[in-house]
């Protein structure tokens, strides 16, 4: 009577399924951008309100955008790491003071170090929205081609510069 | 995450821009299509009703693209591009959901035709007598 | 100290769980008579340690004892007495042990009503249920124990989430644990049967009055927990199709189909089976509730902890107990009689259908909560579903079990007459009929709200002409209350659940199809509309309270210029836990719900308020308490109370011989 057995065979089937859900992450939202180009923008930058940057000024390079806020706690947690990381390499990192006021931004990065060659200026974080952010920070790596490799959200730790950026950077510089 | 404080303070900055309009055909569109995407921050309320300053400002957003002429679907695509399918509501039809929309009418059709053949068989068998005697009509 | 003794007293009652799981079950195989009454006693001295440890807990919160980390966790001095008692299940350990201490009192509620079955099997029910205890004491104790200390003790917890401390705290969980807990019992008598191999009318007429009292609980503590989401949150939702709604969704629609099938094995004596494996899922989609919110697979503002490793550990408890019983099905199932016949058109083939749309509604629901993590697991990205899905695709699967609920009550058993039902239920088409077509050409409805108006009034008029229809059928000058009686309670309850879910129905078609809301900006003075109604901002003054501080609007809402109400929504803000809640204003009426809450403010004092006008809102409330009202009415029926003691209830008695066909035995 093996129709007696279907009940427990998709239960089975079933409990595979929640067993591989407990290794997964259900908050985080995946970018849509991997391999894709990053999004063009133009903003003016944090310090110096009458110059602009675009991401088309670092084509040719592997670089990084940091999403960051003076508001954010979780920002300032991260802050050491990444000071500490723009001094061990030559990789660019672009910061993006994320619906911020510019004084507090600037003031803050007086404070707690700069890692950034230089930040932008994104008040209403519609730049931020284009690049699919929703919390802050975030950190994207860009290749040569000007195409988003790798998006991490949450602060960055040594664990994940030492284990996964360094290491993608070093296959990105290569390419 | 966020320094609490801050973010009532922005909450309060954000709150007019929000709902100045008095354009209420507006209003009601916005209301339709942000009703139907989730908020990325709390994920358990759908942007429409979420007051946290992304939501609030992606429904800004929403508002401004849909004032300048956009439709419906561009709003959402716009959104979709950015955040991926995660973002909507209402998971979009394609091969990988395939299942999710049309399984449910496919059970149901195969469950009452089962059922059917099933009734149709046991008629065919034997009838019990000593059990109906038990089970009077 | 006294914690320490609440963890003892957990570990007391694992030991006598054990004892209540292992022994009996042997002796219900083997014919020891002692280890078959150990049963009671082991189950008895469970519950009495299980509840002292809950009442250790209690008191732990009750005299502010911030050394138990849990205390520390979710209470605070500032809260008042009542709601740190009710902070006892606030978290998840907590509400673990009131899981454990719920499935106490079934446990005793069993022993104390199953003097009538045969010894064998209720020692069998109570070695199931003492199994599920072992799961969850287990589970308690070695991964949630809510008597950990943490030294030294802080000076003050970190106080109880504002949006719990609200008195739908009180009840909503309880109730919503017995109904859960609850269809342990009918899982535990499934088993029980399967194991025994007495799988007939009797084990139906015993497992339903228990089935109906858990459904019952379960009905009104998912009302509650709308009922208390709807004024508690501020937006006017009252359902979400959330993961967490929908985990207790579903047990509920297959204990709906529980409920029926049970009827045609009591009556009828047939597809035992059937009956059987929905007993099994019912309380299997209850577990898996209890997997999904406290193994952080789903996200949901209401999951507990979000721990794969406790996930771990309750997914193994749930292959053991699931994948154990569905096989100990896959094996003895075959071995039971196959029941009575019945034509295609009967009462019996219709509950039958009955059964197949609500799993699929079940099974909808779970293929909507779940898809997204299939889709991530195969690696096809990440999605959400959610309302317009579950709106799009249950809603339709609806529509034929509130034609056919209608119907049922009207089909004979055994072979029934389409032919006589179609023309007997004319009056409840044409007022269905006429119903939607007023909606639609005469209120100018949409055509989904004219289709919701009609399956709720077929569903009230083939209810209302049943009833008129029995209480005609008797000798001239009966009186009404003779008329009456002479259904039986389940009868009735029958009856007034069909009538609730028109009820409802007709609530929610309405307020879905027809409620009017507005986000607006006002400052005190500003008024607004929605509906036919015009709220005014009259004033603002603060508050403040033990643990929170707050501002108070009065809002005057008028009718074309007639006042009609006064309404005080709330903004409150929690010191201790520095949150906001908002706490909306509610005029409730019979044809409509008036719903005012505030939003945010600006320092020069514009609210952002939400207006709602909800007409028929009232209706849903009415809908699920009438529903449960008929659960309980069912389950009090004479038949399920009388002791029933005849010859085929004293061959039962012997444990050796399994009855397989019923053909030997008569009912007294």
């Amino acid at each position: 009577m093996k129709r007696y057995a279907i009940p427990f065979g998709i239960f089975a089937i079933l409990l595979v399924f929640l067993g591989i859900g407990l290794r997964l992450k259900p908050q985080e939202v995946p970018s849509p951008f991997i391999g894709k180009p990053a999004p063009a923008f133009t903003l003016t930058r944090l310090e110096q309100a009458d110059k602009t940057f675009s991401p088309q000024e670092l084509r040719g390079k592997v670089w990084l955008l940091n999403v960051w806020a003076s508001w954010c706690t979780s920002c300032r947690a991260e802050h050491p790491a990444l000071v500490a990381f723009a001094k061990q390499v030559t990789v660019p990192i672009v910061g993006l003071n994320y619906m911020d006021a510019r004084e507090d931004g600037s003031r803050w990065l007086d404070k707690l170090g700069n890692p950034y060659a230089l930040s932008v200026f994104d008040s209403d974080g519609k730049v931020g929205t284009d690049y699919g952010v929703y919390g802050v920070p975030e950190t994207f790596v860009i290749d040569r081609r000007g195409n988003i490799r790798l998006k991490l959200t949450g602060p960055v730790t040594p664990e994940i510069i030492k284990n996964t950026l360094l290491p993608l950077i070093r296959e990105l510089d290569h390419a | 995450m966020r320094d609490r404080v801050a973010t009532l303070l922005l909450w309060a900055a954000l709150a007019p821009a929000a709902a100045q309009t008095a354009d209420a055909a507006l209003d009601r569109r916005v209301e339709r299509v942000t009703a139907e995407l989730r908020c990325l921050v709390c994920q358990n309320q759908t942007i429409a009703d979420s007051h946290a300053e992304l939501a609030v400002m992606l429904k800004r957003q929403v508002r401004d693209m849909l004032a300048h002429g956009a439709s419906d679907r561009q709003a959402v695509d716009f959104m979709v591009q950015r955040y991926g399918d995660f973002v909507l509501y209402r998971p979009p039809v394609k091969a990988a959901t395939w299942l999710l929309w049309f399984g449910p009418f496919a059970l149901l059709l195969a469950g009452l035709a089962l059922l059917f053949a099933r009734l149709r068989a046991r008629l065919r068998e034997p009838d019990d007598d000593a059990f109906n005697e038990e089970f009077p009509a | 100290m006294i914690p320490e003794l609440g963890n003892l007293a957990l570990v007391l009652a694992l030991c006598l769980a054990v004892l209540q799981a292992t022994l009996p079950l042997a002796g219900s195989l083997n014919g020891n008579g002692r280890w078959l009454a150990l049963a009671r006693t082991a189950a008895v001295g469970q519950a009495v340690f299980v509840t002292l440890a809950f009442a250790i807990l209690v008191h732990a919160f009750a005299v502010n004892d911030f050394s138990v980390a849990y205390v520390a966790a979710n209470s605070n001095t500032a809260l008042p007495l009542v709601y740190r008692i009710t902070a006892t299940w606030g978290g998840h350990e907590g509400s673990l042990l009131l899981w454990v201490q719920t499935l106490a009192l079934w446990t005793v509620a069993v022993v104390a009503f199953s003097g009538q079955l045969p010894r064998a099997t209720s020692a069998r029910v109570l070695a199931v249920m003492g199994l599920v205890a072992i799961g969850f004491l287990a589970f308690t104790l070695f991964t949630s124990n809510p008597f950990d200390r943490s030294l030294p003790a802080p000076p003050d917890g970190r106080d109880l989430n504002p949006l719990l401390q609200d008195v739908g705290m009180i009840v909503h969980p309880p109730l919503l644990y017995m109904g859960y807990v609850g269809f342990s019992v009918a899982f535990a008598f499934a088993i029980a049967a399967l194991i025994g191999g007495e799988l007939d009318a009797a084990w139906a007429r015993w497992a339903r009055p228990w089935t109906l009292v858990a459904w019952t609980f379960l009905t009104l503590g998912i009302f509650l927990g709308s009922f208390w989401a709807y004024y508690e949150l501020g937006w006017g939702g009252w359902w979400f199709w959330d993961a967490v709604e929908n985990a207790s969704f579903m047990p509920w629609l297959v204990g709906a189909a529980l409920i029926h099938s049970l009827a045609v094995t009591e009556k009828r004596g047939a597809f035992r089976n059937w009956t059987v494996l929905l007993a099994i899922l019912a309380f299997s989609l209850s577990l898996l509730g209890t997997f999904l919110v406290r193994s952080g697979v789903l996200t949901s503002v209401h999951a507990f902890a979000s721990d794969p490793r406790r996930g771990l550990f309750i997914l193994v408890f749930l292959a053991i107990v699931i994948g154990g019983s569905l096989a100990l099905f896959a094996w003895r199932a075959p071995a039971v009689g196959l029941g009575g016949r019945f034509a295609l058109f009967s009462r019996e083939s219709l509950l039958l259908v009955n059964n197949v749309l609500l799993l699929v509604a079940a099974a909808t629901v779970l293929l909507g909560t779940l898809y997204p993590l299939f889709l991530d697991a195969v690696g096809g990205g990440k999605i959400s579903v959610g309302p317009p899905y579950f709106e799009a695709v249950f809603v339709p699967l609806m529509v034929p079990v509130l034609l056919l609920a209608a119907v049922g009550p009207f089909v004979a058993w055994k072979s029934g007459s389409a032919r006589d039902v179609a023309l007997r239920l004319r009056p409840a088409a044409l007022f269905a009929a006429v119903s939607g077509a007023a909606a639609f050409l005469v209120a100018h409805l949409s055509p989904a709200v004219a289709v919701g108006l009609l399956l709720g009034a077929w569903t009230l008029g083939a209810t209302l002409q049943l009833v008129v229809r029995h209480l005609r059928h008797a000798p001239r000058g009966t009186p009404l209350v003779a008329r009456a009686s002479r259904q039986g309670a389940a009868w009735w309850g029958m009856v007034v659940a069909h009538a609730g879910v028109g009820i409802f129905v007709v609530g929610v078609t309405l307020v879905k199809g027809t409620e009017t809301a507005d986000d607006v900006s006002l400052r005190v003075g500003g008024s607004a509309r929605a509906g036919d109604y015009t709220f005014t901002f009259e004033a603002l003054e603060k508050v403040r309270a033990s643990n929170y501080v707050g501002a108070r609007a009065t809002f005057a809402v008028a009718h074309d210029g007639a006042p009609v109400a006064t309404l005080h929504p709330e903004k409150r803000y929690y010191t201790v836990q520095q949150m906001p809640t908002t706490e909306a204003a509610i005029d409730r009426g019979f044809a409509r719900d008036l719903y005012v809450a505030l939003g945010e403010a600006t320092r020069d004092g514009t609210w952002t308020v939400r207006i709602q006008h909800k007409p028929f809102m009232g209706w849903i409330w009415a809908g699920c308490l009438v529903i449960a009202a008929g659960g309980l009415l069912a389950a009090v029926d004479r038949r399920y109370r009388a002791r029933r003691v005849g010859v085929s209830d004293a061959v039962r008695a012997a444990p050796e011989i399994a009855i397989q066909v019923p053909t030997t035995s008569r009912s007294a």
